[in-house]
């Protein structure tokens, strides 16, 4: 089957004007009739939420945490990219556009890119009329600064607390809402399935995470907006609480899954210390502009310290092979190129698992007092977390899994297969193809949520009558039956191993074999070895305490049993992905310098799977993706 | 009307009706101590000071109002803060470490009410005279001297007054934070000038009692 | 190393807690103490023991969702960080860390060392943000903000609502979260129109939780992860006077055409 993506068609920049005119509109009388669940309060979420609450709906929005505010949008750091052209240097919507399809490897549809280069331009004005105090030159206007090795400044920022900055206006408006009694908040409570009637999505079940009660909600659609899928990883920059959980029940219940295996790893985070160690730290990106990468040209020098390595010992390595992006190449080239260094025994720190990321030239050329200025916090937190002081000694860093670009399958609308099921921001895979620039996911969340799921939730929900399942219907107990059911399974294995310890091993397992570089015995081997632990899980697990509490054990439990059929996903989608694209590197496909080789021929398509039933192989669908103003070429950075 | 009282009933209100009562309490107690420490100048210029204030009734009782209402206000309005603040944490910490508060501002529900029995105390001494009948109305400066010739009731004093130090300590920084008048720039000069203030209010009503004991009145 | 605990244990809010003394060993300094605690979790999961419930997600400081109590000071000794971001290294080895959850009556226990915090959300759905219907905002440049108020409002806004402000006060004060809002939004100029609207409303909803009122000990400020700064309370206070003094609730006219 080939998948619609239902874009309007016609000249690029007319398709979304387009498209909201054929909507169908719901009579303002009419819109508290209908009810929305948001699930996830994130950027996409609340943003989503609250617009779609103040249009007049009745909206229910869920989150895990004890608070809104608190989803992990709160901790980008860089900024959020907008094509304002505030700084006169040659940026528009179109080169946005362009970058971003680019930029993304030729892997994302490119009529979605337009659209979200279109709206960058109104989250700017909405975020900035919210109260976001993005940083601002002296006469007042907005500041802006160049990043992940964009060629023009359009990236907008609030110190080193963008993500949190923009959540909080988010949450704000969410906040205003919840005062107007249109969006009715639930916190601490976690979805564990969707109700899905006559194949329309029509609720959700969720836990409350104090109480342990399990509850069901009917709906007229669901939009899910749970964020990134890392944590299959177990260590990532995403929180703690980050899970597939969601997305895995929606695909479960018949949303496809997309290019699952579009992984982001960030080149700049903070190595792994020790085999207790529950999370990895980013540090921004924007380090590297004035950082320097490098290691021993030597592997025997490693172990050295850096004041004993001379600097003709030193290999600026992307300098050397990037002469034109030198340290700024995007991030998957820059992992990947510290991964072949590490991998040659020249990488730095414990288990040789670093790079250094030197400042002593900047600090040589601009003074201490500069580099304090513009890193001051970022240089603090290495500190904090290494006790080392990066003004006297080189960072170390190493890449880390950062963000998904993979997600349920969206059309233009952003409805997932599930007809009534709507995924926003991280949780879908709609804009940033094989790899996404930095600070474009900010941008992305909060157009789905702002400017795009208020317009086509409304011409969905325009075009049915209000309500119609009630809690009483047949579906609607069966779903929270296997909800209760399928606690109590995980409640009474009482075997010996923690949550936590499938997790870590689930996640060494994909790092290892799904991570930077992939290759076929490789992830063939992880496709034997994830349903064997899955399989442990099922036996050997062990949950303390009750469901009817809060009990933190359950929450990871459940997590990390979806994660373990996530993860065998994301794997076959990689086995079954013979080129490089992107953050996707087939170590099979690869140029004779050792760069990312795409095969257009055969995989210009996003693959959306399909859910045949656990231990059963998933079908594959292709969305055939086809490039009408940006140009396909290998992507260079030399 | 409704707004003065919404105001008042707010826990910001309230910290503006401790400040604004507390400078007028503070107000009065500089211009007494002003009064007080005449006591050096001899018998005439103290008694012809307390014969002055007492030739003006009217000023006198308007001026009395004003502290009564003051002490009123400022009494009431710290209880009812106390027991806000008390309520707000009904489970205390095992171990508590503090970081920045001081001894003076920890002391407050301390220091105020001692300062109250002191204040009652101190009205019934020398103001009614109800605890020592036998004193002369018209020779203030006698009966001064006379009490503070005795060291309990010196020593009395002299805590009471350090107490109120303690208590003007706090006070004086801590009213240009809730009156909000006050600004980064100047804060340390205000703690600064809230010590400098309550160093002189102390020493200067310690001064009469231990001026007495020294033997510097007649 | 090896360091001994203290530990409040609740099973729920109604239930009376207590404290339990575990034994860490093998903890590396450079955990961070809530990996420590990750550890001491396995360990009474092996035991078949509930593990120790804490509140967390983001573990690099900027959710705000951790707060413990540690050794007496809300987010432990560090200074400018939260309790995700103290490592081990700070402590000694053998040393008895005491371990309690924030404590006020507006912050009841949930179990163990989690609190329910939802009043701080209550304070702002009550007026801390600014109404701007979504899609109606003129372009961001043309709202001119002098930079240092910029900088100033960011200072406030950078408050993560951990309520570890509330935790250190010894009234239980919300103020410096309360200010930290009233301030971000009062010193731009797209908050003014509801400038005192929102300082009345808000301070009204922070004394309706039964937060304690401010009486100027500093360890609020002492103990924020984000450093803010208690000048924003005296704002705040000066606002509200402001506000308290002069607002008018507009009145309803409907009709129209
Ligand atoms: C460390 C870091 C730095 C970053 N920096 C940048 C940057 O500088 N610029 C940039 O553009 N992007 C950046 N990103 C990426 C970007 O922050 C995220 O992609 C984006 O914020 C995701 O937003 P979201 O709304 O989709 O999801 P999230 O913000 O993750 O929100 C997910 C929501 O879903 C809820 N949820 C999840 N599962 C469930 C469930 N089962 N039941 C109920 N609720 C659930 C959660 O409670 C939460 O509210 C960064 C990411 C990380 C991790
Ligand atoms: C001459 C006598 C007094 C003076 C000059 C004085 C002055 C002050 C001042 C300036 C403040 C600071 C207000 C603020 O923080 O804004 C204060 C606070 C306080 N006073 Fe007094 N006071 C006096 C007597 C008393 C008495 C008799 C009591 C008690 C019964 C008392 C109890 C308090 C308390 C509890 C506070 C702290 C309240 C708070 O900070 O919120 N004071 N006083
Ligand atoms: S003001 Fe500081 S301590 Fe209080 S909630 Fe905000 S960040 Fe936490
Ligand atoms: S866990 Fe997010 S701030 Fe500590």
């Amino acid at each position: 089957m080939t998948l619609n993506s239902n874009c309007p068609t016609g000249p690029i920049e007319k398709r979304w004007e387009k498209r909201r005119f054929e909507m169908k509109l719901v009579n303002p009388a009419n819109k508290r009739k209908y009810n929305v669940i948001v699930v996830g309060s994130g950027l996409a979420g609340a943003s989503a939420a609250a617009s779609l609450g103040e249009l007049g709906y009745n909206v229910q929005c869920f989150c895990y945490q004890d608070s809104p505010r608190r989803a992990h949008s709160i901790a980008a750091q860089g900024g959020i990219n907008a094509a304002k052209n505030y700084t006169n240097d040659g940026d528009s919507i179109f080169r946005l556009f362009y970058d971003t399809v680019k930029g993304g490897d030729f892997r994302a549809r490119e009529s979605n890119v337009y659209r979200l280069a279109e709206v960058s331009v109104d989250i700017i004005d909405q975020c900035a009329a919210q109260g976001v105090p993005f940083a601002r030159e002296y006469g007042g206007l907005l500041a802006n600064r160049s990043f992940g090795g964009a060629q023009v400044s359009r990236t907008f920022y609030a110190r080193g607390q963008t993500g949190q900055q923009l959540l909080i206006g988010a949450y704000q408006a969410l906040a205003r809402q919840i005062a107007a009694g249109t969006v009715k908040m639930s916190c601490r409570s976690e979805m564990l399935e969707l109700i899905v009637v006559d194949g329309v999505a029509r609720g959700i079940v969720t836990r409350d995470m104090v109480t342990g009660k399990i509850e069901a909600h009917v709906a007229d659609a669901v939009a899910l907006c749970t964020g990134g899928y890392g944590n299959v990883f177990y260590l990532s920059t995403n929180a703690k609480g980050c899970n597939a959980m969601a997305l895995w029940r929606a695909h479960k219940k018949g949303a496809y899954l997309a290019n699952p295996c579009f992984t982001q790893i960030h080149p700049t985070c903070i190595p792994v210390k020790g085999e207790y160690q529950s999370k990895l730290t980013l540090m921004s990106e924007s380090l590297r502009n004035d950082g320097r990468v490098w290691v021993p040209k030597d592997g025997k020098d490693s172990g050295k310290r850096v004041s004993d390595i001379p600097e003709e010992a030193r290999d600026y390595y992307l300098e050397r092979r990037y002469p034109a992006f030198g340290n700024l190449v995007p991030r998957d080239i820059a992992s990947r190129a510290a991964k072949q260094v590490c991998d040659d025994g020249r990488g730095v720190g414990p288990g040789g698992l670093g790079v250094y990321l030197d400042f002593a030239d900047s600090i040589q050329r601009l003074g201490k007092k500069m580099i304090e200025e513009r890193y001051g916090n970022l240089f603090d937190m290495y500190h904090h977390i290494t006790d080392e002081n990066p003004y006297e000694v080189p960072m170390r860093i190493y890449p880390a899994v950062h963000y998904t670009m993979g997600g349920l399958w969206v059309d233009y609308d952003l409805m997932s297969t599930v007809p009534g099921l709507f995924v926003g921001g991280e949780a879908n895979f709609s804009d940033h193809g094989a790899n996404r620039l930095g600070a474009s996911a900010l941008m992305q969340g909060l157009a789905d949520g702002y400017f795009v799921l208020p317009y086509t939730i409304g011409h969905y929900l325009g075009q049915r009558a209000a309500g119609g399942v009630k809690l009483d219907h047949p579906e609607v107990k069966a779903a929270k039956k296997s909800v209760e059911e399928r606690v109590r399974k995980l409640l009474d294995i009482g075997g010996s191993r923690s949550p936590d310890s499938f997790h870590r091993e689930l996640g060494l397992l994909c790092w290892e074999h799904c991570g930077m570089a992939r290759k076929k015995d490789g992830l063939e081997i992880a496709l034997q070895r994830i349903p064997e632990l899955r399989e442990e899980f099922w036996k050997d697990l062990r949950v303390v305490g009750s469901g009817e509490e809060l009990n933190q054990e359950l929450e990871r439990a459940g997590r990390v049993a979806d994660a373990l059929e996530f993860a065998e996903l994301m794997v076959r989608d990689a086995l079954h992905r013979e080129e490089s694209c992107g953050g996707h590197f087939r170590e099979e496909s690869q140029t004779p310098e050792g760069e990312a080789m795409r095969d257009d021929e055969r995989f210009c398509y996003v693959a959306a799977w399909a859910h045949q039933g656990v231990d059963k192989e998933p079908v594959l669908h292709k969305e055939p993706l086809s490039f009408e103003y940006v140009k396909l070429t290998q992507r260079s950075y030399k | 009307m409704a707004t003065a009282v919404s105001f008042t009933a707010s826990s910001i209100g309230k910290k503006y009706v401790m400040a604004v009562s507390g400078i007028a309490l503070f107000g009065f107690t500089m211009a007494h101590m002003a009064g007080n420490l005449q006591v050096f100048l001899g018998r005439e210029r103290f008694n012809g000071y307390a014969a002055t204030l007492h030739a003006m009734p009217a000023v006198l009782w308007v001026f009395r109002g004003v502290m009564i209402l003051a002490v009123v206000a400022h009494i009431v309005t710290s209880v009812q803060l106390a027991l806000r603040n008390r309520a707000a944490r009904p489970q205390g910490y095992a171990k508590k470490q503090s970081l920045a508060t001081t001894y003076a501002a920890r002391t407050m529900v301390v220091s105020g009410p001692i300062l109250f029995f002191y204040i009652v105390y101190h009205l019934l001494h020398f103001t009614f005279n109800t605890l020592h009948p036998n004193y002369e109305v018209t020779d203030l400066y006698s009966n001064v001297v006379a009490s503070f010739r005795q060291v309990p009731i010196s020593v009395s004093y002299i805590i009471a007054n350090a107490c109120f130090g303690f208590h003007v300590f706090h006070g004086a920084y801590s009213l240009f934070q809730s009156l909000g008048v006050n600004h980064p720039r100047y804060n340390g000069a205000l703690r600064s000038l809230a010590m400098a203030i309550a160093v002189l209010v102390t020493t200067g009503f310690i001064a009469v009692p231990v001026g007495v004991l020294a033997g510097l009145t007649k | 190393m090896r360091v001994f605990l203290q530990v409040w244990r609740q099973k729920n809010g109604q239930s009376k807690g207590r404290f339990e003394r575990y034994e860490a060993s093998e903890v590396s300094p450079d955990m961070s103490l809530l990996e420590m605690l990750d550890v001491v979790n396995e360990g009474l999961v092996q035991k078949n023991e509930a593990p120790i419930a804490f509140d967390h997600d983001c573990r690099e400081g900027i959710c705000g969702m951790c707060g413990l109590v540690i050794n007496g000071v809300p987010h432990g000794s560090e200074g400018g960080a939260t309790t995700c971001q103290l490592h081990m290294r700070k402590f000694q080895d053998g040393d008895e860390i005491w371990i309690e959850p924030f404590r006020a009556k507006a912050f009841p226990v949930l179990r163990d060392c989690v609190v329910d915090r939802t009043a701080l959300d209550r304070i702002i759905q009550a007026g801390g943000f600014i109404s701007v219907r979504t899609g109606s905002a003129p372009d961001a440049n043309q709202i001119l903000v002098p930079k240092e108020n910029a900088d100033l409002a960011m200072d406030a806004a950078a408050c993560i609502g951990c309520g570890a402000c509330v935790a250190a006060c010894p009234n239980a004060s919300a103020m410096l979260f309360t200010a930290a809002k009233i301030s971000h939004l009062g010193l731009l100029p797209q908050g003014q129109p509801e400038r005192h609207s929102r300082a009345l409303a808000m301070v009204k909803q922070m004394d309706a939780e039964g937060f304690g009122a401010c009486t100027n000990h500093e360890e609020c400020e002492a103990v924020c992860p984000k450093e803010v700064s208690i000048d924003f309370i005296a704002r705040m206070n000066r606002d509200f006077a402001k506000a308290a003094a002069t607002f008018r609730p507009p009145k309803a006219r409907g009709g129209g055409d």
